[in-house]
């Protein structure tokens, strides 16, 4: 059988490159706002029971049950907001972008009828300040839904009222998470906040409030046409449905790929994506995003599965596969990643805002030949002030994932090459001390 | 306030911080004790209650818990991971662990991550020696380091506003003092810049913190990163001695802790007092002890020689000053001699004065307040409010000054009961305040006319079914207080907003608010230091001490006082009229100013001008001592011990903590030495026996006497049965606990000298004895209304004062003279300006009926139409000028100085 791609939400944005953007064009070839019709005749409560029953998990990196989330509304308070989180900033991650600008009407349709379930009456979706394309078709898309009767006051005749509101971001990755998104959104510095109250409970500006994905959404408008039970039967075990994953770095062809979930890493890594470039050895890959515990060939064959996944302890995270050959130092790959989560700490955490400077300026030494001994050993060490434990799933001292994060490619370096490493360590080591001592 | 916990509060209470009186009580479990506590309260606050200190940086008391330096990490049994114990509320059945391998191993974690960046450079820092993180790396800390990198580096330090210093370096980013500006300040205007380990504390372009309340956020710093201007490097803290005492430099009388290095006071800092100033000060109370150090102190008695004034002796100069009074009593009768001020003195002083005045001399023509005030008997027998019920109030009404201006941290406490606690507010008044942006309902009235407005919002609160439309929100906010507030009081926060005007229309608004059936209680907002306090001891016409008339106090009080005046005397303005007039040949000036403070600055000129003879009492020369008899230097604020009673009635106690130098004197002191040589003995040695003489005498007080001052650490307010069924008088358990606890960076008080009877144990509780006789009581009732309509032609004046002017504390404090303000200014809005058509800071004639000055003209928008501003704290020309005390508004006419030229081609 051959290896092919399950397109689902991006078969449209593929069929028509050139505009598929365009409401009419939308609306003439995809049917667009045609399950929104259906789903505004409905009861909230069937829909959200309908998402439910698909087991959509979130697609932001999580994966916690989306129709689960919805259903943590408390009853009877309002208002209640809806949140599109399309500030994807994980590093390698490239999907939601390619679903922002290609088919805008599918995420605005999908925000609309998640809007009517959850009874929010104002949405937002929360744009990466870099997707100057995404937020110019995104705004022109929500334009054509108001000026069609989409959005603003009786969608449709339904009586149902819908405010959307697209914001940008001002370009900083912590935003990406729910409550930095939510503080930013209320026009403050993007910073975690302590949970509880969670964002279901207390949110945007105190009120209850849903964060969603962009490709997430996505899907709910699927799921309303075909329903809960078609979604649910594609996938594996509770990985319902599929999934985009980009695949970058190493490979013939890099890009997104809509995948059925338990499709095995081999068949997405090779088949699709064409294996590693110039046919060289795979050496290691991350599998779900910067924020992921690597992967060794060895685990080639293991399935695309969210639980699998923790079981390997690590996670499909946001869908992004980097592929490394062996011509690659492994410790550079870490310390590059660690000057990203060094940099983008929000600074609240001091185990995060401290230590990811800390990480950083450790492995810089170690790439540069400046390392000790006993170096990754230290950043075990102190590391685990971070991340108690040191192993996915993973526990923190901050109050977001970024803080593991910066752990994250450290514990994998151990994992997957701690002998070599702390060999080379003592080479350096051996070679400066015989430099010190030679005479000049 | 409500069982509501905290995790379910509504949405604008998010975070706050639990206050006290939730009902509903867990049990939790910590460190295999069992507690009890209040459901929703945090767990580092009942592990503190109970003896258990959990380390911390960012968590603050008085502050919303942010979560951000993760040092109190604890087991809780059933979830996952360690928990912050600043951000979890208690729920039945907790089990805690403050003390496993693991949370220790997280507390040596992030101690070492706060300190790889911090530069250790504790030897040169403020901090060092009384510095949390130096404290809690030694009790909760790793050794050593394991960091080799290099440290991050910035320019050190660099200032945020004229008075704190900020050193990027040792700043751990706790947020306490960003949280501090924004949620207790409301002065957002320092906040975090950069990311990661560059993260930094930033002021924004162009706009320093200029906060009333910066000098806070030194105090609440647990780290040598932000340091106060007066204080750096001028001592290290085990060489400071301290002292707890009252602030005066305004009326609150905010607790705080005095420090001396070498007999010179060097800090002062705020002590966390529940019913007043939640361990907040402003900073001018704060920075205002560097005058008591002024070189420009009066430091011998001066006497009138020569056309001049030249020092004298003590003893001669108490004899020449007895000579003037006997002089003027022998020929004119007591009725010839008045006695101004005392507002600024202790209670000992302005008792011994009164008593001295009415007691010895008989004449009672006495008035503590200069015309800045309100009517004594409205002052004293209005039904009080303390600062507490602000919390609990059903609303509170401002008729009164610019809190922020003139009473800081009452301005503070009722931000926090609008903003936390959902507390609704009404702002009535002539022009905006402070608190103006906080109102559900700004009322504004021409000045001096404040009744119709007042009218309306008395038959709103009681119930009148119609809602005008600018009550609305207000009504709304009512209700929705309601359901977590039913009872309570309305709270008339009431003062003087303008001394261009005369206080009749204030009395009448509060009228209409005391007989509107709203439960309406008063907190004064008198600002002078003392002036409860001199107003409680009698320095008013028609009162004695202890709150009661002259004829109701005079039969009891006979029996320790020689003589007690047959008639109500003079007011400060008939006072100052007669001495004008030559009917009043003596003036005893105590510790006061009129030519700089009385509103009517042509009528004290006059007075002074004409009155025969001049006593003064005072700490520094000024114009009204010029033609002075006797000219006696005092002791102030910091060398002086005894007792003062703040806007609520509270008396509480003032420490001495550095030994003045000897040649000043103690006001009380010079009253007894003048009254033993008019042949009175006044048998009163110290001030304790002062304070025990004051309960024995005066009505209000009994009770209060000198074990009692020094043994309650909140003070008392009287009367005392009237608010305390028991007063607890040792230190709270809550005070015990943190000491037991081991570790602790907020001040602590300390005893010392200053605590009399050292070594007595006080008891535990004491009931508190009732007056033995009523106290006066205010009828409620106000002058008829007659104001002036003012022309369409002219301005109306508000004349109120600024933080920081031409007073002795501002100017005198080296810290605070670069945030002085001395020259006057006109404050108008855009549309007058341009109605008159000048330009912005272009000198205009401004005309009343009393004289003619050139202000400079200045744009303000928060001005109302047809109102102008001119600050009463600056130095002449400026209001004083301007105002008639005999007329009951201040209207003006400005004119442009010259036509505009226009040139020739």
């Amino acid at each position: 059988m051959a290896i092919e791609e399950t397109r689902i939400i991006t078969k449209f944005l593929r069929d028509r490159p050139q505009d598929s953007w365009e409401y009419a064009v939308a609306r003439e070839h995809n049917q667009a706002y045609s399950a929104l019709e259906a789903a505004l005749k409905r009861d909230p409560a069937e829909l959200i029971e309908e998402v439910k029953t698909s087991g959509l998990r979130g697609r932001g990196g999580a994966g916690f049950g989306t129709g689960q989330k919805w259903s943590f509304l408390p009853a009877g308070v309002f208002p209640r907001y809806l949140a599109i989180n399309a500030d994807e900033g994980e590093p390698s991650t490239f999907k939601d972008h390619m679903l922002i600008e290609g088919d805008p009407h599918q995420l605005i349709e999908g925000t609309i009828i998640s809007a009517f379930a959850i009874g929010a009456h104002h949405a937002f979706i929360y744009i990466r300040g870099e997707f100057a394309l995404g937020t110019e078709r995104l705004e022109a898309a929500v334009a054509e839904a108001y000026k069609n009767g989409y959005l603003g006051k009786d969608i449709l005749g339904s009586g149902f009222d819908l405010e959307l509101i697209v914001h940008r971001g001002a370009g900083c990755y912590i935003a990406g998470d729910e409550t930095g998104l939510l503080s930013s959104l209320e026009g403050e510095r993007a910073m975690p906040r302590i949970k509880p109250p969670f964002p279901a409970i207390q949110g945007l500006f105190a009120a209850p409030t849903v964060v969603n994905n962009v490709e997430t959404i996505s899907n709910i408008p699927h799921i309303v046409r075909k329903g809960g039970e078609w979604y649910a039967s594609m996938g594996v075990n509770k990985s319902t449905g599929t999934r985009i994953f980009s695949v970058s770095g190493m490979v013939e062809r890099p890009g997104n790929y809509e995948i059925e979930l338990g499709m095995s890493f081999r068949d997405l890594i090779e088949g699709l994506a064409g294996g590693v470039r110039g046919g060289r050895p795979l050496q290691f890959f991350i599998p779900g995003g910067a924020s992921a515990p690597w992967l060794l060939p060895e685990h080639l064959d293991e399935p695309l599965d969210m639980d699998r996944a923790s079981e390997l302890r690590t996670m499909l995270g946001s869908g992004a596969i980097m592929v490394f050959d062996d011509t690659v130092d492994p410790l550079l790959v870490s310390w590059r990643l660690a000057r990203f989560f060094a940099h983008e700490s929000c600074g609240k955490c001091t185990p995060c805002r401290e230590g990811s400077s800390w990480i950083e300026k450790v492995l810089y030494r170690m790439t540069n030949g400046l390392g000790r001994p006993d170096d990754l050993d230290l950043l075990l060490d102190f590391g685990s002030n971070i991340v108690p434990g040191l192993n996915a799933p993973f526990a923190q001292t901050t109050i977001c994932a970024l803080g593991p994060s910066t752990m994250s490619h450290v514990v994998s370096l151990d994992r997957c090459f701690g002998a070599e490493i702390r060999a080379r360590l003592q080479k350096d080591f051996d070679k400066r001390r015989t430099l010190e001592v030679t005479p000049a | 306030m409500s069982s509501i916990p905290i995790s379910q509060w509504p949405s604008e209470y998010k975070y706050s911080a639990p206050v006290a009186g939730d009902t509903e009580m867990v049990n939790v479990t910590i460190d295999g004790v069992e507690v009890q506590a209040p459901r929703g309260e945090l767990l580092i606050k009942v592990a503190q209650d109970y003896g258990t200190y959990i380390p911390r940086f960012c968590y603050h008391e008085r502050m919303k818990p942010v979560g951000m330096c993760r040092m109190c990490l604890v087991e809780v049994e059933g979830m996952r991971g360690l928990q912050i114990s600043c951000a979890t509320p208690v729920v039945e059945g907790m089990v805690v662990t403050t003390q496993s391998p693991d949370v220790k191993e997280a507390q040596d974690g992030v101690l070492e991550f706060l300190l790889i960046n911090h530069p250790l450079d504790c030897p040169v820092c403020d901090r060092g020696g009384e510095c949390p993180l130096q404290d809690q790396t030694l009790a909760f800390g790793p050794g050593e380091s394991r960091f080799v990198e290099e440290k991050r580096h910035f320019e050190k330090p660099i200032p945020i506003s004229d008075l704190v210093l900020l050193d990027r370096e040792r700043c751990i980013q706790c947020g306490r003092c960003t949280r501090f500006a924004a949620e207790v300040a409301g002065d957002p205007l320092i906040d975090f810049g950069g990311r990661g380990s560059s993260t930094e504390v930033i002021t924004y372009p162009g706009a320093p913190f200029s906060s009333h309340f910066s000098g806070n956020v030194v105090q609440i710093c647990p780290v040598g990163a932000l340091t106060a201007r007066s204080y750096r490097f001028k001592a290290r803290p085990w060489d400071l001695s301290a002292v707890e005492t009252s602030c005066q430099s305004c009326s609150v009388g905010c607790r705080g802790v005095l420090d001396s290095a070498s007999n010179r006071l060097v800090r002062f800092l705020g002590v966390d007092s529940e019913p007043v100033n939640h361990g907040w000060l402003c900073d001018k109370g704060r920075y205002g002890y560097e005058w008591v150090h002024a070189k420009d102190r009066l430091n011998i008695p001066l006497v009138a020689r020569g056309g001049g004034l030249v020092p004298e002796s003590w003893p001669q100069a108490l004899e020449l000053a007895t000579s003037v009074i006997r002089d003027v009593f022998d020929k004119h009768g007591a009725k010839a001699i008045g006695v101004l001020g005392g507002a600024q003195g202790t209670n000992e002083d302005a008792y011994a004065w009164a008593r001295l005045a009415k007691g010895v001399i008989g004449t009672d023509n006495v008035d503590a307040q200069l015309g800045d005030g309100l009517p004594a008997e409205v002052v004293i027998g209005m039904e009080r409010a303390t600062i507490a019920d602000l919390d609990s109030a059903r609303a509170i009404v401002l008729l009164g000054p610019d809190l922020k201006e003139e009473l800081p941290v009452l301005y503070l406490r009722v931000r926090r009961a609008v903003v936390d606690l959902g507390v609704p507010l009404v702002d009535i008044g002539a022009s905006n305040t402070g608190l103006t942006p906080y109102a559900q309902a700004v009322l504004r009235h021409l000045p001096g006319d404040p009744e119709a407005v007042t009218e309306k919002l008395a038959a709103a609160l009681a119930g009148q079914p119609t809602r005008p439309d600018e009550l609305r929100p207000l009504l709304e906010a009512i209700d929705k207080r309601a359901l977590i507030q039913k009872e309570g009081p309305v709270v008339v926060v009431l003062g003087r907003s303008s001394v261009a005007e005369a206080a009749d229309a204030t009395v009448r608004a509060a009228a209409i608010l005391a007989q509107a059936g709203i439960s309406a209680k008063f907190l004064s907002a008198l600002p002078t230091a003392n002036v409860h306090g001199a107003l409680d001891l009698g320095l008013a016409p028609g009162f004695l001490p202890g709150r009661v008339t002259l004829a109701a106090g005079r039969d009891e009080l006979a029996k320790t006082w020689a003589r007690v005046p047959e008639e109500q005397g003079l007011g400060a303005a008939e006072i100052l009229a007669s001495a004008a007039s030559g009917e009043i040949k003596l003036l005893v000036l105590l510790n006061c100013d009129p030519i700089a403070d009385f509103p009517d600055g042509q009528l004290a000129k006059d007075a002074l001008k004409n009155v025969e003879h001049v006593i003064s009492l005072n700490s520094f020369t000024n114009e009204s001592m010029r033609h002075a008899d006797v000219v006696f230097p005092i002791t102030v604020w910091g060398e002086q011990r005894g007792s003062i009673s703040n806007i609520e009635g509270r008396v509480s106690r003032l420490g001495r903590k550095i030994t003045p130098d000897g040649s000043t004197m103690e006001p009380w002191r010079i009253a007894t030495e003048l009254a033993a040589r008019l042949g009175h003995e006044i048998d009163l040695e110290s001030f304790t026996e002062v304070q025990d003489e004051i309960a024995q005498v005066a009505p209000a007080f009994v009770g209060v006497d000198s074990k009692l001052i020094s043994w309650a650490r909140d003070g008392a307010v009287l009367p005392v049965a009237d608010h305390a069924a028991e007063i607890t008088l040792a230190l709270s358990s809550l005070d015990q606990n943190k000491r037991s606890a081991g570790v602790s960076w907020e001040p602590i008080p300390t005893s010392g000298e200053d605590t009399p009877d050292n070594g007595a144990v006080p008891p535990a509780v004491i009931s508190p004895p009732r007056p033995a006789q009523a106290l006066y009581s205010w009828a409620k009732q106000a002058p008829e209304r007659t104001a002036a309509l003012a022309d369409s032609y002219s301005l109306r004046l508000v004349a109120s004062r600024t933080l920081y002017g031409n007073d002795l504390i501002t100017t005198q404090s080296p810290s605070l003279a670069r945030l002085a303000t001395v020259t006057a200014q006109l404050r108008v809005n855009e549309r007058e300006r341009d109605r008159l058509g000048v330009a912005d800071g272009e000198v205009v004639r401004v005309i009343s009926s009393r004289s003619s000055i050139e202000l400079p003209l200045v744009v303000d928008p928060s001005v109302p139409e047809r109102v102008a501003l001119v600050a009463t704290n600056r130095d002449a020309p400026g209001a004083s000028d301007l105002v008639d005390i005999n007329e009951s508004v201040t209207d003006l006419r400005i004119e442009t100085l010259s036509k505009p030229v226009i040139k020739e081609s």
